[in-house]
């Protein structure tokens, strides 16, 4: 295997970590402000990501510097062309992370509601414009032949690109409601649950919607031909076990099915792009691949030691900070958000 | 040519304001480090008091550095993507290995510490904020080890018109990395000292939890005195390596228009004037440029008229003198600030040696403390300002000018569009920023969290034999 490909494999692996993990962050964000009828029910909401969401956020900010040290092209080109997507992003990120922190600093009811609000349009927009431009990777962007974005905004908001938006939110808010299901007791615990009901229903119609329009508007057909191959087949089968593992009330279970679903959809996605990174809706010889997006092989082959040495111990001790807090949390219990 | 300033303003803004926020985190960081670990080992609920006090300010700027932290890991490829193509290969490995590195770490930890308090041992719950400690001290090894190569390209081979990786050990034994990097993690530390130092005596003035914050400004002002003259020694290393390295920035920094005599010397304050190259009015003293330079009474610093037939000589025409107005006066801003900062430290630490009482007693000192706390932000924001400006007009020491670097896609309303709404957001967040640390310092340290005998309780078992 080239470091290329390594390279490649890294970056996949860093958002689907980044999806998996601030996936359910997004969900709980979303969700906090309708399941939470009391401020201390919408705390202990906030509170049940509180000690994970910010370790989560950066599996996205590791994807981003991975990119720009080993596909600096495709940093480049990505950021640079998905530029009000991105701007949007940054804002939605930033609203969130203050809206956590400050929001139970001060006791003003509409100081509350404010943050309330705040993390909410941060958790929502997001995962729909990691849709949106997941969608519009798959499904090719204009490209010139120096490697520059040369649509504009409007030209990444299209039919098929919305819907991927839709259900990459949707997928979210069922995986943060199924999280909620794990983390608190009692009359929370039964809505989430009920929530995630309802949610997973309208997540499966859309991500299936969006899987056959995918036959249509990306080159997925052409490439693997009428068999996807078993990571989307497992993704929708992991993602039609969820419902029915929600109504026998296996909770871990059907968490821990809504993350494989979210993990094989984002290989999926990048499982197609291989060995593109992205593709050029003006001429195939334009698109940017893991070859000639790519650093040289010296700061390739520096980079390979430093992630696959840092990253299991990065594993090991984030996976200990959720040992830590695998409590429940409880009605009148301490809150530190 | 629009596209370029504005780039660079919204550049210059975000990351200015970025680093209000950082070195206060590493600052207080490691401060409360000291403290949880003096309970820790004291057994001594006051100290736990104490970091818990400050951990509360310290979370409030916390979460804006690392908010604002997100723009700028990405901010290379929105306004910078040609600067991203040509020095992708080499400056997005320290970036990477910052986020792999030390954004886990100093992430991960700061949710155990934050909600750990009642859930783990202290002795695991203190190594959760030393942790937070190392990672955010690695995330400045790190970002600085990529800064210094703008400053000073090592390690590299040009192909294809780009730059290229060819020494990861030359890239973090830069000999510019060697002096920048501990002087601004001691400016850090200095900067962490003088805002607890002086939240401190706001207390003191008022008699308020006298034991604790008169403790408090003890660990401060110690930690302060000890950084703030580090940062000047190292400082002056780092002048010394500058001549070499960038004389123009050098040159820049000192308006020296023209090589100096054999004797240099050194402008305390200069009138500039910058189209006819002259200072109309200046207050020299002898000797000094030259013992700054080379530790000697004598030679030669080289000027800017100089350099820039050199420079044209050998990168072509163009003009390649940074703005001499900004470099020169923020320099000698950051350096009066340190210098404050140094005396200030100084008789505080000569004052901490008293008894609490004592300490109260220096009204007159402690009033000015408050306002001091304003020193550090000056001396960080007039530092990174000399040594960005300065160094102009490259990107890239040298190899890649700023012009060249900004994304050719990205035209002038776009950029337009984000510098309005990052300024409106970031101003909104200095609003509630300080409305919050105005209303936690006024509040003091929390009975409801810390009550003697509800903490004493909750640390019986953990501290049984």
């Amino acid at each position: 295997m080239s470091l290329n490909v390594l390279w490649f494999i890294i970056i996949t692996v860093l958002f689907t970590g980044f999806f998996v993990l601030e996936g359910f962050d997004f969900g709980v964000g979303i969700i906090a402000p309708f399941l939470g009828k009391t401020d201390e029910q919408r705390r202990l909401l906030i509170n049940s990501i509180g000690p994970f969401w910010d370790a989560n956020e950066v599996w996205f900010i590791s994807a981003g510097a991975g990119m720009f040290a080993a596909f600096p092209d495709w940093y480049a080109t990505l950021f640079s062309g998905f530029y009000i997507p991105l701007f949007l992003l940054l804002i939605a990120l930033m609203a969130r992370g203050v809206a956590f922190e400050f929001r139970s600093k001060l006791s003003h009811a509409r100081w509350r509601t404010f943050w309330d609000w705040a993390a909410f349009a941060g958790s929502l927009l997001p995962p729909m414009l990691w849709g949106i431009a997941l969608s519009n990777l798959m499904r090719g962007v204009p490209i010139d032949a120096h490697m520059n974005y040369v649509g504009g905004f409007w030209n990444l908001i299209n039919p098929y690109a919305v819907l991927g938006g839709i259900s990459m939110a949707l997928l979210c808010l069922l995986h943060g409601s199924l999280f909620l299901t794990l983390r608190l007791s009692g009359d929370l615990r039964v809505r989430a649950r009920a929530a995630a009901k309802r949610i997973g229903v309208w997540t499966t119609i859309s991500m299936f919607l969006f899987v056959i329009y995918s036959y249509f508007q990306t080159d997925l057909f052409v490439k693997v031909g009428l068999d996807p191959g078993s990571l989307p087949v497992l993704a929708g089968m992991t993602l039609i076990s969820v419902p029915f593992l929600i109504f026998t009330e296996h909770d871990g279970w059907a968490f821990i099915l809504s993350a494989l679903t979210i993990a094989c959809s984002t290989a999926t996605v990048f499982y197609d792009l291989f060995p593109r990174v992205m593709i050029s809706s003006l001429n195939p010889a334009w698109d940017l691949t893991i070859y000639n997006a790519a650093s040289g092989p010296y700061a390739l082959t520096v980079m390979s030691i430093v992630a696959l040495s840092i990253l299991p111990v990065v594993f090991i001790y984030q996976g200990w900070t959720y040992w830590v807090f695998r409590k429940r949390l409880d009605v009148g219990g301490h809150l530190d958000y | 040519m629009w596209a370029v300033w504005l780039d660079r303003w919204q550049f210059g803004f975000t990351t200015v304001y970025h680093f209000l926020f950082v070195p206060l985190t590493i600052g207080l960081a490691f401060l409360i480090s000291v403290m949880e670990t003096m309970y820790v080992t004291k057994h001594d609920i006051m100290y736990r008091r104490m970091a818990q006090f400050w951990g509360k300010l310290f979370l409030i700027n916390f979460a804006l550095g690392v908010v604002t932290g997100i723009m700028q890991e990405f901010q290379f490829g929105m306004n910078w993507s040609n600067y991203s193509r040509f020095v992708g290969d080499v400056f997005g490995a320290p970036l990477a290995i910052e986020s792999l590195a030390a954004f886990f770490l100093e992430s991960a930890f700061i949710g155990t510490w934050l909600f750990g308090w009642d859930k783990l041992p202290p002795k695991i719950h203190v190594l959760s904020i030393w942790m937070v400690t190392i990672g955010v001290s690695l995330s400045a090894f790190w970002i600085l080890t990529a800064n210094s190569f703008m400053q000073e390209p090592v390690g590299y081979v040009m192909s294809h018109g780009r730059a290229h990786m060819n020494s990861f050990g030359a890239l973090i034994t830069n000999p510019q990395f060697r002096v920048e990097f501990p002087h601004v993690w001691f400016g850090a530390l200095t900067t962490g000292s003088f805002f607890v130092a002086g939240v401190s005596a706001y207390y003191l003035l008022r008699r308020r939890e006298i034991p604790l914050f008169a403790q408090s400004f003890r660990i401060a002002v110690y930690t302060g005195l000890i950084a703030s003259v580090l940062v000047a020694v190292i400082g002056h290393a780092q002048g010394q390596h500058l001549i070499k390295a960038q004389p123009m920035k050098m040159a820049a920094s000192e308006a020296l228009w023209h090589t100096s005599p054999y004797h240099a010397p050194w402008s305390l304050v200069a009138w500039i004037d910058a189209k006819d190259h002259r200072n109309p009015f200046d207050i020299e003293i002898p000797y000094a440029l030259s013992i700054l330079s080379y530790n000697h009474t004598y030679g030669s610093v080289p000027g800017i008229e100089e350099l820039q037939e050199q420079y044209v000589s050998k990168y072509g025409p163009g003009n390649y003198v940074p703005s001499v107005w900004v470099t020169f006066w923020t320099f000698r801003v950051m350096v009066l600030a340190g210098s404050l900062m140094i005396f200030l430290a100084m008789y505080g630490a000569f004052r901490g040696l008293r008894d609490d009482e004592g300490l109260a007693k220096r009204r007159q000192y402690l009033r000015i403390m408050p306002w001091a706390i304003s020193l550090p932000f000056i001396a960080n924001s007039t530092g990174w300002i000399m040594t960005e400006m300065g160094r102009q007009p490259w990107a890239v020491n040298g190899l890649l000018k700023t012009a060249d670097s900004i994304s050719p896609t990205v035209g002038v309303p776009l950029v337009w569009t984000t510098i309005i709404g990052f300024g409106i957001v970031y101003a909104a967040f200095a609003v509630v920023d300080v409305y919050l640390f105005v209303t936690f310092i006024k509040k003091g340290p929390d009975p409801e969290r810390g009550p003697e005998e509800m903490d004493a309780e909750a640390l019986q078992p953990a501290f049984e034999p």
